[in-house]
């Protein structure tokens, strides 16, 4: 096969610090190679550095493409190559697109621009590029502002743009990672589809394995900064070499749950919970009453002791709302009994139920406060619900409930005095889960714990807190969208759609069988029905 | 992560980052160097020596208040240590005298002045006297310190008003912060200039007028910043996890919310001590401010224009003012700076 891009000893830096270390992969004509690795590994500044995008930094080496070296390349002969013979598309669309203009206009300007197209060709092709991304209605949805746009509409606009020039190679960063798991498999489809017609060379950018399978040929996977590991995308998958590509295939948490007990005493029973906000209504009437969203609508569900209940759905399905109702944090309507007492939202009377129901939020950056040492964040429950202990006891309870997330004095020596900022994610969800255990819950409500974090770090927190079920009888509300932890952890599982609950019961028994066309299209996006 | 770092809270590293930044960090030294030489201005700029002994006996002139008599004069009246006579008694045979360095006080008249009023530079007068009279230099010295205090507390009083007003709204939103904005929205279509007018009027002028009536207006654009950050910060996930953990509101607002909502307030500081005093030199400018009488750099600047020939006046006033507000100003931008969140830690 003929090789497009021939990347020799690149290496990228900031400063004195490099962060990519002469790295070498190349990509053939036609072909699709994957680039794999998590947050901070090189890939993205990697395949921006070809473009001369990456701002700030010394690049060295050599980027052979179609024989000419885009390193040595000056700016204006670059931007030549920019769109038109190497395109690029981002993961947030709706940052990447001008909000201020349709989208019809930013791709016939493209063409305008880089082809000389006349305005009503221009604008002719845009339509004919929407309508082979799939969009429907192209014509009048070139009229559309990004915002008008749903997610996965603004990410096919935005392969149109990228593909309005016919590129050799498209750099795929991560596409499908800022939308809904059922929209994912559309675009990967759409990419796959647009490559084989266009006989195009595709980079994609990515850290899911399950989207390196569904898509690319060969796989080159990076960790921090260096290429570990090269080849098939059979051969690294099923024979991984590098204990890093080794760890990264088995990333997917095992199941390990405890056994139903039928005698189990029930914690939570919710009975038609409904949460519904104000929203205003358009024209003269919105100036007397407001409008109802409702969502949450008759969510019915309970959890026993030392049972977990898997909550599934994609955004905007009112999972997340539901959990801030479970907390206590919203008002709503319904009967919700926690160990047979009611929320009463007022922070004296509702102590005792707060300290029983704790929880546990997605991102790990924005759940601590930056401005608060490890032992102020772990220790304020204590303050609050065990006001009597001296300062040494709260120090051994917070010491304690740091060792049980697997945080302690030898591996960072004056824990409890540092702050957030000096931890990776996975420690910051440690820190977060420890400062739910340290008032002893009996009932964590984990909102996409996982979400945020690097695969590799995903399965340490999921084992983490599957060890902390056997060993505290802990009861777990798991909202996710990620079927692969449902089916890690859960006994039983709601699917939730437009904040209702379409189907619901034993997690074997839905995941395996679903009977419903949305919970089909959920499982079918997760790993387990693609390796 | 740099190892340097480990436990070093969010304020320190940013103080360090602003001591990584020369300009403001030197702006920072100077003034404060400025600011206490000028509290003690008693003792630099004083018509009455600071130790004196006469005739075996030691004074503190500088104290206490002896009439002429203890000198070898003939009347009960306080001691005019510039008076030659004085200084000849003061100068003899075994007397000594310690005079601070500048030999005026603010409100010093020299009756045994050389030259007329307004006079220009001289030997004994560095920076020249105004048209009464008085030395120039010590009248700059007091004036800085009269706006520098002045200054201090009409910032600290704003931020406070400011931060409590914006918390409130951003952090309980709905009905309170939009009649709390209504109110902001009509307080500040008030005419200041034209009340200050009419307040100066009906009240005999002073400082703490001033004070409260300038307070009363400044503390609406640090509001409107703390609001938006409480709004921010009050959706965010620890604030969350803090309420399901059974906080209070206040304990909510004060442990957790605030101190991670002061960026704004912290970098407009020096802009707020800038523009108070700005305020009150334009004020004492237009004969609103300070009572007669009170050292000010507006009154000087107001002299300086109804003695156009007397330079030095208008001169050495301008330079003193430009001087404090470029200090504070790059004092401002290094705190800026400093508290940018996207700033790399300095290396030490």
């Amino acid at each position: 096969m003929n090789t497009l891009l021939q990347v020799q000893q690149l290496s990228v830096s900031f400063g004195q610090r490099e962060v990519v270390h002469a790295i070498d992969f190349d990509i053939g004509k036609g072909e699709k190679v994957a680039l794999v690795g998590e947050s901070g590994s090189g890939k993205t500044i990697s395949a921006l550095s070809l473009l001369g995008l990456a701002r700030g930094a010394q690049v060295k080496g050599q980027c052979l493409f179609d024989g000419q070296d885009l390193l040595r390349m000056n700016e204006p002969h670059l931007q030549g190559i920019r769109g038109s013979q190497i395109a690029m598309i981002f993961q947030e669309p709706m940052t990447a697109l001008n909000p201020l203009f349709t989208i019809g206009e930013q791709i016939a300007e493209l063409l305008q621009w880089k082809e000389g197209a006349s305005r009503e060709s221009a604008w002719q092709r845009a339509v004919e590029l929407l309508n082979d991304t799939g969009i429907p209605e192209p014509r009048r949805r070139a009229h559309s502002y990004p915002h008008q746009l749903s997610g996965g509409q603004r990410q096919r606009a935005m392969i149109a743009m990228a593909l309005a020039c016919k590129p050799q190679l498209l750099l795929a960063d991560e596409p499908t990672t800022a939308l809904d798991v059922s929209v994912r498999g559309q675009i990967l489809d759409l990419l796959d589809h647009l490559q084989q017609r266009h006989g195009m060379s595709v980079l994609l950018i990515t850290h899911d394995l399950n989207m390196v399978r569904r898509f690319a040929h060969r796989v080159v996977v990076m960790d921090k900064g260096y290429v570990v590991e090269h080849g098939n995308v059979q051969d690294v998958l099923a024979r991984p070499q590098h204990p890093y590509t080794q760890q990264l295939v088995d990333s997917i948490a095992k199941r390990h749950v405890p056994d139903r007990k039928s005698d189990a005493p029930l914690l939570i029973d919710a009975q038609k919970i409904q949460v519904t906000y104000p929203v205003p209504i358009a024209g003269w009437r919105g100036w007397f009453r407001k409008g109802q969203f409702v969502a949450v609508q008759c969510a019915t569900f309970q959890i026993k002791k030392a049972h977990t209940l898997g909550v599934m759905g994609e955004s905007g399905s009112g999972k997340s709302t539901l959990a801030l109702a479970v907390l206590g944090l919203l008002q709503f309507e319904g009967q919700l009994q926690i160990k047979e007492k009611s929320w009463m939202h007022q922070t004296q009377t509702d102590l005792p139920l707060r300290r029983a129901v704790q929880v546990v939020f997605q991102d790990p950056f924005s759940s601590l406060s930056p401005r608060m040492t490890v032992e102020q964040l772990v220790g304020e429950g204590l303050r609050l619900h065990f006001p009597d202990l001296s300062l040494s006891q709260r120090q051994d309870s917070v010491l304690q409930a740091l060792s049980e997330v697997g945080l302690d004095e030898t591996q960072f020596p004056g824990l409890l005095a540092r702050y957030p900022h000096e931890f990776s994610g996975g420690q910051r969800q440690r820190l977060a889960i420890a400062r739910a255990l340290v008032v002893s819950p009996e009932i964590l409500v984990l909102d996409e714990p996982t979400s945020a974090l690097d695969v590799t770090i995903q399965r340490q927190v999921i084992d983490l807190l599957q060890q902390l079920q056997f060993s505290k009888g802990l009861s777990y509300l798991l909202i996710t969208h990620d079927v692969d932890v449902i089916r890690a952890m859960s006994h039983d599982v709601c699917v939730m759609k437009d904040g209702q609950v379409v189907e619901s019961g034993d997690v074997d028994a839905v995941l395996g069988n679903p009977q419903q066309a949305y919970t089909r299209l959920l499982v079918s996006a997760s790993s387990h029905n693609l390796a | 992560m740099h190892m340097a770092n480990v436990s070093l809270s969010p304020s320190r590293r940013a103080w360090k980052r602003f001591r990584a930044h020369r300009l403001g960090f030197v702006s920072l030294v100077l003034f404060l160097i400025l600011f206490v030489a000028s509290l003690g201005s008693e003792l630099i700029s004083n018509d009455k020596p600071l130790i004196a002994k006469y005739n075996g006996q030691i004074y503190w002139p500088i104290i206490k208040n002896f009439p002429e008599t203890h000198f070898g004069g003939d009347f009960e009246t306080p001691t005019d240590y510039l008076d030659p006579f004085i200084r000849a008694q003061l100068a003899k045979e075994g007397n000594w005298a310690v005079y601070p360095i500048n030999p005026y006080h603010h409100s010093t008249l020299n009756y045994f002045a050389k030259a007329p009023n307004p006079s220009p530079p001289t030997m004994d007068n560095w920076l020249g006297t105004d048209d009464r009279g008085r030395d120039v230099l010590a009248r700059i010295l007091y004036g800085f310190r009269v706006s520098v205090l002045f200054a201090f507390a009409l910032t600290i009083t704003g931020t406070l008003v400011g931060v409590a007003t914006g918390a409130i709204q951003g952090f309980f939103v709905g009905k309170t912060d939009l009649a709390m904005q209504r109110f902001i929205e009509i307080w500040s279509a008030m005419p200041e200039l034209y009340l200050l007018i009419i307040f100066s009027a009906v009240f005999d002028p002073s400082v703490t007028l001033l004070l409260v009536l300038l307070s009363l207006f400044g503390w609406m654009g640090l509001s409107d910043y703390v609001r938006a950050e409480f709004l921010r910060n009050r959706q965010l996930d620890y604030v969350r996890a803090a309420r399901a953990l059974g906080l209070s509101n206040w304990a909510i607002i004060w442990r957790h919310v605030l101190p991670n909502s002061m960026t704004p307030v912290v970098t407009f500081m020096p802009f707020r001590m800038s523009a108070a005093i700005l305020a009150l030199t334009s004020l004492d400018f237009l004969g609103l401010g300070v009572p007669p009488g009170t050292p000010s750099l507006g009154e000087l600047l107001a002299q300086g224009k109804n003695n156009i020939d007397a330079w030095w006046i208008s001169l050495s006033t301008f330079a003193v003012l430009v001087f404090t507000l470029l200090l504070l100003t790059f004092m401002g931008d290094a705190l800026r700076d400093a508290l940018d969140p996207r700033k790399v830690d300095v290396q030490p």
